[in-house]
Parts: structure tokens; sequence; C-alpha cells
């Protein structure tokens, strides 16, 4: 006699999980590679700022808003910012999920209680849930939004929905649940190579380029 | 049955007083999920019950079930219980050996046909039956054979149940459960390696006084098997707090924290253990310094290893990883390559065009 809900949890933790990590590594690594192998067409004019500088800087800079940003787009935002903080608490700072990375890099770190956890997850469903409103509200966003735009945002929701059902045991068989956590993030692990979710390694690169540029210029970027 | 004499008669027998009994019957009560008003009905019920025949069929097993319930506790109340019922055949327990105890055991099949108990330990080959038999039969004729004439069949430990150790990954010999076999009989199945022997008597004496228990999708009763261990572990504010051994011996371990990240199966493992406990009520294992192995759950040897985390992957996914970053980068650095080539050779095959040439051309055409 098998327990489905186990096998389930076990293919999921197992043979699924390491395709998903094989695509996804692999994934990865070929775009950002071959990102830095091209490289840029040298630019052989004399710099009249500081483009390193000002390149490494934007990286950081661009992480908040430009003024007036939050008063034209509040949810859009704000809602970013708790999503990803929210996101990034409940991913790196959950023990079990600690657990993961050390057994996998060997990294670890101490975590937090349940409280911040669950809090973190639910805000961040929540801002999740406004952005995923707000883009579908306004027209000009709705216009500029794929499919895979959608996607994206409802794939990036459901392991922070599935782990928050799973470990409270709001419904279903709890191991079940568990087991469609995993299956979630094993999702996600493998479209993100090939979708906008690159943008969580991209994200420096292009900001460093942006203000490489304008520094090379002599401008403030 | 009536012949062998009630339960009243052996407790006079054992030296056990009425309170004791009562008050084991109020504790049996509230461990059945049962309530509380119906201790007094439990009593009467054992009091009155005719013991059943049993026969107990030991399989591909280590007979741990067998110790553990023997060994239950002190002043032995479920030994009582035990003798509650007529254990008319039992290879370790029986006094008789050979040909004598197999006509037992035909004897009390022949005499209680369709009445008797059938307990189980051990799994069963399937592959080859002669990789076990006893006296030259096989388990599965003789499991066959015995279930026939059964009112129900406990499944105790979890080698009967669900296949437990011997079938464990390869499974030489095969191995399946009693309900892999039988499919015609009302199964219980009281899994645990082995079994807290307080629910193994439990379930006896619901089977005695109430008949079969509600039993869950896994054949289990619920009353016994419906909460995971970590909801009812004493170690569970200490996950809430984020607060994790991360070695048997550190100060966190005891200190009491969460043993999750020692691999720990107390989320995914339904049993009583945390509650009930063993030894009278002594300790658990992870009471003990050690994680939840999930015994009670199918597949539990082979479900990603007892000291992983429950989160960490199961697979091979070292080397995969490694084969990924290789090839990735590999992949990574080669398109790279074609796209600079591809670029290089468009620049070197450019023809350059001037007005000349062009008005020569047309002229030409």
């Amino acid at each position: 006699m098998n327990n489905p809900n186990f096998d389930l949890l076990m293919f999921a933790r197992g043979p699924l999980f390491d395709f998903a990590l094989l695509v996804f590594v692999a994934g990865v690594l070929i775009r950002v590679v071959e990102i830095l192998v091209l490289g840029r067409k040298k630019d052989f004019s004399k710099a009249k700022g500081k483009p390193v500088q000002q390149g490494i800087k934007t990286i950081f800079t661009r992480t908040l808003p430009r003024p007036g940003a939050i008063k034209a787009n509040p949810i859009t935002i704000v809602g970013g910012y708790v999503f990803h903080i929210g996101f990034f608490i409940a991913f790196l700072l959950f023990v079990p999920h600690i657990a993961l990375i050390e057994e996998l890099t060997g990294l670890s770190w101490p975590g937090v209680g349940r409280v911040i956890i669950e809090s973190s997850t639910v805000l961040a469903v929540i801002a999740g849930l406004a952005l995923l409103y707000t883009r579908w509200r306004d027209p000009v966003r709705r216009k500029l939004t794929t499919w895979v735009d959608y996607l994206v945002l409802v794939l990036s929701l459901l392991p922070l929905i599935t782990g928050y059902v799973a470990v409270n045991k709001l419904f279903g068989d709890p191991t079940f649940m568990m087991a469609l956590h995993i299956l979630s993030v094993d999702i996600l692990m493998i479209v993100f190579p090939f979708t906008k979710l690159m943008h969580a390694f991209t994200f420096a690169m292009a900001r460093y380029y942006n203000g490489s540029i304008q520094g090379r210029k002599g401008a403030e970027s | 049955m009536p012949s062998s004499p009630l339960l009243p008669k052996l407790m006079k027998a054992h030296g056990v007083s009425r309170r004791s009994f009562l008050k084991y019957c109020a504790s049996l009560t509230s461990l059945m999920a049962l309530p509380p008003a119906m201790a007094p009905r439990v009593a009467y019920a054992l009091e009155t019950a005719p013991r059943p025949s049993v026969i107990w069929l030991s399989f591909q097993e280590c007979t741990g079930c067998t110790e553990a319930i023997t060994r239950s506790s002190a002043p032995s109340l479920e030994e009582l219980i035990f003798d509650a019922i007529s254990l008319d055949y039992h290879h370790t327990l029986q006094a008789a050996s050979g040909a004598a105890a197999e006509h037992a055991r035909e004897a009390a099949m022949k005499e209680h046909w369709g009445k008797y108990l059938v307990i189980v330990d051990g799994s069963i080959p399937l592959d080859e039956p002669g990789y076990s038999a006893i006296a030259g039969i096989s388990n599965l004729d003789m499991l066959k054979e015995t279930a026939e004439g059964a009112a129900a069949i406990v499944s105790v430990g979890t080698c009967a149940a669900y296949g437990g150790l011997p079938q464990a990954n390869p499974n030489p010999t095969g191995a399946g459960a009693v309900s892999d076999i039988i499919k015609d009989k009302p199964i219980i199945n009281v899994p645990g390696c082995p079994p807290i022997p307080m629910v193994m008597t439990a379930v006896l004496a619901h089977y005695l006084t109430f008949g079969i228990p509600d039993l869950d999708e896994l054949g289990r009763p619920k009353a016994f098997f419906a909460e995971s261990i970590h909801d009812r572990c004493y170690r569970r504010p200490f996950y809430d707090k984020g607060l994790f051994a991360e070695g048997f011996d550190d100060e966190g371990a005891r200190a009491g924290w969460c043993l999750y990240k020692l691999g720990c199966k107390g989320p995914t493992t339904k049993s009583v253990c945390a509650t009930v406990k063993w030894n009278d009520g002594t300790s658990f294992p992870i009471e003990a310094g050690h994680g939840c192995l999930g015994c009670t759950e199918p597949d539990f040897w082979d479900n990603g290893g007892f000291y992983k985390p429950l989160s960490a992957p199961a697979g091979n996914y070292r080397r995969v990883g490694q084969a990924a970053v290789i090839a990735g980068v590999a992949a990574g650095a080669g398109g790279a390559y074609l796209a600079r080539k591809g670029k290089a050779d468009a620049l070197a095959n450019h023809e350059t065009v001037d007005a000349f040439t062009l008005e020569k051309e047309e002229k030409e055409s």
C-alpha cells in the first residue's frame, strides 16, 4: 500500500526537483554567461566622468523610486517593495528553507520565528494580488502585459500561498499540500530562465550598464 | 468460545482491582477518542465480551512488534487485555512447535471458522514464495488459507500494513503488505516500527467492544492516526519560534529545540507517539533526542533519508547541479562565441560598393 500524497511529495523533492535544478542552474548560467561574454563594443572616447563609479552607484540608487513615482503609482511602488521584501523574508529566513539551502550549498544562517514569516507571506500575497489587479485595471499596462507576465506573477505567488496553507494546515492533507508547495517551486524554477524572472540576476548588470553610460558622459546617474 | 474465562475472572487471577480496571477503561476510552460517558460501556463490554480466538501470523518480520506488545507495561493491564483474547497460534509465544503448532492453527480455524481474528506481523514475499515459509507452507499460502475464515485481520506493524523494511528499495523478496493480497476481509492497519503497545491493545479492545474502528484512507484507526506528531510535539513551540537544533548534542538539542534540521519526519507522520508516548508514558523518540523516522507511514525507509531535513531535495541533486553548472557555462560561452563569430564573419564578408560600380552594373544590365 502506498500513500499517494507522500509519493507526490517524494516526486517533487526527488526527480522533479533534480530536473528543475538542472533547468534553473543551466538556464540562468547560459543567459548570464552569454551576456557577459558577448560584452559591449569598446568605447574609444575618453571618459568625461567616472563610468565605473557611476555604474556601481546606479545598481543601488535604482532600488529607490525616483521623486514623484510613489505619488503617480502608489500601488505599483509600495506593492513592489512589499512583495519583494516579503517574498525574500519568507524564502530566506524560514528555517526549513535554510535547511534546503544548507543541504545544497553548505551555507547557513539563523532564521526567524513563525510570526514574522507568516506575516511577511500574507503581506507579500496581498501585495502580489494588488499588483495583479492594478496591472489589469490600467488600460495602458494591460495592453503591455503578455500572458507570460500574468503567468510569472501567478507562479511567484503560488509557493507563498501553498506554503502558508501547508504549514498552517488550512485545508487538504498537509503532506499533499506540502507536495503542492514544492511542486509549485519546481515549476517556478523551470520557467525562471525563460521569463522576466531573470531580472533577479540581470538587474544588476542592466543598472550598471545604464549608470556607466551616464558616468562616461560625465552625468550623475 | 464461552468456555474460556471472562475478564473479571482473569482480573481476579492477576490480582487487578476493579478500580484500576475502570481507570484503564477510562484512559482507553479517551485514547479511542470516545466521549468520557462511554467509559462504563467500555468496561461493561470488556467484561462481558466473549474472548475471540486469535491467530497471530508472523512473516517477514523481526519480532519487534511481538516484543513491544508483550513488554507493554507493568502491572500489565494491557497484558490482561491480551489475555482477554484466546491466542491460539503464535510462533514466538506458543509452547508447541513443528507439526503440533500447525495443528493448533488448523484446529482453531476449524472450530471458530468465520469468527476468529487474524493478526499479522511481517510482510509477505511475492516474488518467490520460498523466501519465507513456515512448516513447509509459504507465507502467501498461509495468509490466504488463514484469512479465508477470518472475521477481520489486524496488520500489526508497518511491514504487515505497508510492506515496511522488507519492501525497502530494492525489495529483494518482492515483499507486499497484507492489503496487497487480501481484498475481501476488513483489514485494520496498526503501523509503526513497532506500533505503540498501548495502541495495539486499544485497537484490540475496540474490536472486542465496538467492532472495527473508523479507519483513514491508509486503513489506520483514525483515533490513533489522525494527527501528525509535529502538531502534538513538545518541541513544537521552538519550531514556531524559529529555534532549531543543529546537532544531536548541541545546546539547542538539549534545550528542547526542534529537530527538523536533523531530519525529523514529524510533520508528515501521523501517530500518537507525542501524546500516548512509550514505556508506560515515559517518553518518545523525539523526547529522547532523535527525530521521528516516520515509521507509521508507507515506504518510510525510502523517503529521502532519516537525517535529511524534509525540505531538502531527496534525489541526485549534487551531480545534477554540477552538470548544470558545466553545461550552462559552456552553452552560454558557446552561444556568445557563435554570435561574435557571426558578427565578425559578416564584417569580413561585407563587400563594399561604390557609386561607380553600381552605375556600371546598371549599364550592363
